[in-house]
């Protein structure tokens, strides 16, 4: 049989990952290889090139574009204040006068003398790029950035909203089945990552983001609810830019589903410690999963960060993914080769999952996710 | 209107090609088949597919290459790989036959296929021009850009920054006209500096097919901050449209600089024995060949992961569009909030509650590669299939058009006539065969359900026959033909191309269960069927692709079966895998508001063909 690669999750107790943070345009690293970092340590830092305004003089003098230069006060490269006269023309009545005054402080970019138009640049934002991490430097890559390694915990959701940010890990539920009601939530949850269960209905979210509680993390949430908290229909899964007050992750999907047992023990075993969570999500053009990272102290051996398995196998720990049996996991019992028909008519290749209370199922293998990390 | 993409550098290969191997990349699947040549002709003969891996953890497209791959080694007993290189050529010279294989091609339209920005000086006229030779070089046009496109220059600044995409079409301005307008949007493009989406090193490729005139400014204002090459104007003059110079330019950029940027393409390139040719080329090449050889109009849809791509040619001009985000899985929830759940829903033949669908639907959305496993699933998928298609089709209408902005010559007897110039070219009473192909078309577990599903979206009017590709292979056809024609011609006809049958729609609408048409059928076994087709009937006829019958229907007198309201009408129509269908729905096709009348309504029509297994 050959091993297709199942797409799947991880969630293990201890690996090491690296994180590359990289300027999107060149800068300045501001760390070097072997510097210990935090998560809000600034590692890089470049220019954001200003907003461009573009005026068209020569429209508004009334003059042919290649005459522009003989009217100019600032020539290209020169620095502007709001309000300098940018441009005047000389008539013979002194009230006649046009001058051009800039709309913006900044500088002149260029001068066309073909369309008659000069482009002003607002002066350069600063970006600073943080570490995300708690971790140290293992690679310094020139005018770009920098990589973070750590070693630690980490979950991978499957969907989430809102970016990178980090605090303290507590628990909203006591069980991977209850859902996170607005009451659990109290004001000590400030600045924290709090963990719920099954479910976060649309009135906790509100809640939490009047407690300022900076992350969510989730079994599954109603798309409704999403709706309502991001003011649209959410089309592609390419977030991570949202500013709804917190971080959301979803560990399961959408509807009611209790968090795996595997995922909210390891988040429960982990509660108290800081925790760098981020809900960017893409699945398309390079999957990029929403992640949970505890760093540890301790210094056991840690597993790289990913294992390029050997396709799936008997044993292996899956959740299933499509109704009708959504969100159920077990485990991988049988891996029969030849297609079978399932009620769609369809004839897909299959595998046999066995759950904890002894039943079995067969399932089309794409509908099942490894969870990987065992 | 239309060209050939440029030829490859087949010609590099000199031993005769018996065995090939082709694959899609797809955005969710990577799709591999085999092709042997049996005798004097070439079939296809295993498949086998594997998720894409451009993405993490992979992030090497040969991984899922290699995998599909890795399938029909299994399924056809025939050694293809050595590791992880494909053994060419076959080893059948050294008595070894069912080792190697001559030769390795590819299409992809994985990592989110070609993304372009183009910009024009008037929006409607070189902007769409820019539009039409993107989309026909097998791009996703992710925003056109013109100076009068009702945006302040700053705005249009700030969205050529913020977007990052593969690369950008310039056009504008006629041959020997004024150049102020294009080098203005040159400046705007300079002063934004855009980023490519992959690779922060590498400087992002600019096509400028405008205004010749102004190519020595274009290059002081972009030769230094971008990758500029220049191409022939794709509007030299307002009355024509000359795109194929900067789409062969498009197709060689995107092999020079973006595939190469692509996670594992340097090593895809060099595995396959022809250039990659991005998937929706490869299909619009096919189209085209099965208009030009039939001389026909066609429409062919091919409905992705990500993406539906809608190819026409009518009277010979070739179309195609792309909706970027209209698929079945990446994007199926961008398909509920275009559509809307109302228009979605009034194809499910039962009832759900509106929470339990969103949710279902958004779970595909982040675990696109996930199949239906129950019936009712089925439905659902193919209740949103529907309104793809048709919101493809709605686009596909909206760019495949004359050229706008011409003065038409009248005579005398046009005077009371408002014709418009960039009318569409859809006609889809003038339209002979629609062409379904895609995962949700080609792998429906009934024939009957691809082509109910094109019929319900598209509404073909008159007569129509429709085929669909048997099991998605239309991209590796299309890159096969530009290295063996008669490879990619015999598969074409053998194993691909399955003709579902032909429809026949009467226009106009009538209350349920009254007279819409009189039929006669002389069925090729000396039968005659006749009755009478009632408005809200959904009639089948066995009738296979190789037998024929003469159809005549005399419509009730407000319908219109291209004849006129009223008129009669005969016809000798051929059959297909499902048959003859008289559909006597109305057109427009309307189904009722009230939900259980409604659900009924598809029920009574489901079962009439047969659409799904009995009792569901």
């Amino acid at each position: 049989m050959a091993h297709s690669y199942t797409p799947g999750l991880t969630v293990t107790e201890r690996t090491t990952v690296r994180r590359r943070r990289i300027l999107p345009l060149p800068g300045t690293v501001l760390v070097k290889v072997g510097d210990a970092v935090h998560a809000d340590t600034a590692v890089a830092r470049a220019e954001l090139p200003g907003k461009v305004v573009p005026l068209n003089l020569a429209n508004q003098l009334g003059i042919a574009p290649d005459e522009i230069n003989d009217y100019l006060i600032k020539k290209e490269n020169d620095a502007v204040q709001k309000d300098d006269v940018l441009a005047e023309n000389k008539p013979f009545i002194k009230w006649f006068k046009t001058e051009i005054r800039s709309p913006i402080t900044g500088k002149v970019e260029s001068v066309s003398t073909i369309t008659g138009q000069i482009l002003l640049r607002e002066p350069p934002r600063i970006l600073e790029l943080r570490g995300y991490i708690d971790g140290s430097i293992v690679d310094v890559h020139p005018e770009q950035g920098v990589t973070v390694e750590t070693s630690c915990s980490l979950v991978q959701g499957i969907f989430g909203i809102g970016g990178e940010t980090s605090g303290e890990l507590v628990m909203g539920v006591t069980a991977p089945d209850h859902p996170l009601m607005p009451e659990q939530l109290t004001p000590a949850m400030k600045g924290k990552i709090v963990i719920g269960g099954a479910f976060l209905s649309a009135a906790t979210m509100t809640r939490a983001k009047e407690l300022g509680v900076i992350g969510l993390v989730v079994g599954g949430i109603h798309d409704k609810d999403l709706r309502a908290l991001l003011g649209y229909d959410l089309g592609v899964a390419i977030t991570g830019t949202e500013q709804v007050g917190f971080t959301l992750i979803l560990t399961e999907g959408f509807g009611t589903i209790p968090m795996a047992p595997k995922t909210f023990a390891l988040l429960s075993a982990q509660a108290g410690h800081k925790a760098s969570v981020s809900g960017a999500t893409q699945i398309r053009a390079g999957v990029i999963r929403p992640e949970i990272i505890i760093p540890q102290t301790s210094h056991t051996a840690a597993r790289p960060d990913r294992v390029e398995r050997e396709g799936i196998q008997l044993g292996d720990p899956v959740r299933i993914i499509r109704d009708p049996l959504f969100g159920k996991i077990g485990a991988v019992s049988g891996l029969p080769s030849e297609l079978r028909a399932i009620p769609t008519e369809s004839e897909v290749r299959v595998l046999e999952v066995r759950f904890p209370d002894g039943t079995t199922t067969v399932v089309p293998r794409a509908n099942i996710e490894v969870i990987e990390g065992a | 209107m239309t060209e050939q993409p440029p030829s490859p550098a087949a010609s590099a290969v000199t031993h005769p090609l018996n065995v090939i191997v082709a694959t899609d990349c797809g955005s969710t699947t990577t799709k591999a088949i085999l092709i042997e040549k049996v005798g004097e002709e070439y079939r296809q003969t295993y498949r086998g597919e594997a998720p894409t891996t451009v993405e993490a953890p992979f992030e090497d497209v040969t991984r899922g290459v290699l995998n599909a791959i890795a399938e029909i080694e299994e399924l056809s007993g025939r050694t293809i790989l050595d590791g992880d290189r494909i053994i060419t050529p076959n080893h059948a010279a050294q008595g070894d036959p069912k080792r190697g294989v001559d030769i390795y091609v590819s299409t992809s339209s994985a990592g989110g296929g070609l993304q372009m920005m183009v910009t024009g000086v008037v929006q409607n006229m070189t902007g769409e021009s820019a539009q039409r030779a993107a989309l026909g070089a097998g791009a996703i046009v992710i925003d056109v850009l013109a100076s009068n496109d009702g945006r302040l220059p700053y705005e249009k600044i700030e969205r050529i920054r913020t977007m990052r995409p593969d690369m950008i079409l310039m056009s504008g301005g006629t041959d020997g006209g004024a150049v102020t307008h294009v080098v203005e949007m040159a400046e705007y493009i300079a002063a934004a500096d855009p980023r490519p989406r992959f690779g922060s090193t590498y400087r992002l490729p600019l096509v400028y097919a405008g205004n010749t005139d102004a190519r020595p400014q274009i290059k002081t204002i972009l030769g230094e901050k971008t990758a500029l090459d220049f191409a022939d104007n794709i509007r030299p003059v307002l009355e024509r449209e000359n795109l194929a110079p900067a789409r062969n330019k498009i197709h060689d950029l995107f092999l020079e600089h973006v595939m190469q940027q692509a996670p594992g393409y340097k090593k895809l390139i060099e595995m396959a024995g022809a250039p990659i040719m991005p998937t929706p080329a490869a299909v619009g090449v096919i189209m085209e060949t099965i208009a030009k050889r039939e001389g026909i109009n066609l429409i062919g849809v091919d409905i992705g992961g990500a993406t539906t791509d809608v190819f026409s040619v009518f009277n010979g001009l070739f179309n195609r569009t792309v909706s970027a985000n209209l698929g079945m899985s990446y994007s199926i929830s961008n398909v509920l909030a275009e559509a809307g759940l109302d228009n979605i829903m009034r194809w499910v033949p039962f009832t759900i509650d509106e929470q339990t669908l969103r949710n279902r639907i958004k779970n595909k959305m982040v675990r696109p590669t996930t199949i239906p496993q129950s019936l009712d699933e089925l439905q659902i998928e193919h209740a949103i299939a529907r309104e793809a298609l048709r919101l493809a089709l709605i686009h596909h209408k909206s760019l495949a058009t004359g050229l706008k902005g011409i003065q038409q010559e009248r005579t005398i007897s046009d005077v009371f006539e408002q014709r418009t110039s960039g009318k569409t070219l859809i006609d889809l009473l003038k339209l002979d065969l629609i062409v379904g192909s895609g995962g949700i078309l080609s792998h429906a577990p009934r024939r009957i359900q691809s082509m109910l599903m094109m019929v319900d979206a598209y509404e073909p009017l008159g007569v129509t026959t429709l085929s669909v590709d048997s099991i998605f292979m239309m991209p590796h056809l299309g890159v096969l033909s530009t290295v063996n024609e008669q490879a990619a011609t015999d598969v074409f006809v053998r194993d691909c191309m399955v003709y579902l049958g032909t429809c026949i729609a009467p226009i106009g609408q009538g209350k349920d269960g009254e007279r819409c048409a009189d039929y006669e059928i002389a069925l090729p076994d000396g039968r005659i069927e006749k009755g009478q087709l009632a408005f809200g009937d959904l009639k089948l006829f066995a009738l296979t692709r190789e037998q024929q019958a003469t159809v005549t229907m005399q419509p009730a007198k407000q319908i219109d079966l291209g004849n006129g309201p009223g008129q009669s009408f005969t016809k000798t129509v051929t059959g297909g895998v499902v048959g003859l269908m008289l559909d006597g729905r109305g057109r427009p096709l309307q189904l009722p508001g009230e939900q259980a009348a409604r659900v009924a309504m598809l029920t009574r029509w489901y079962q009439a063909v047969g659409l799904y297994p009995a009792g569901s």
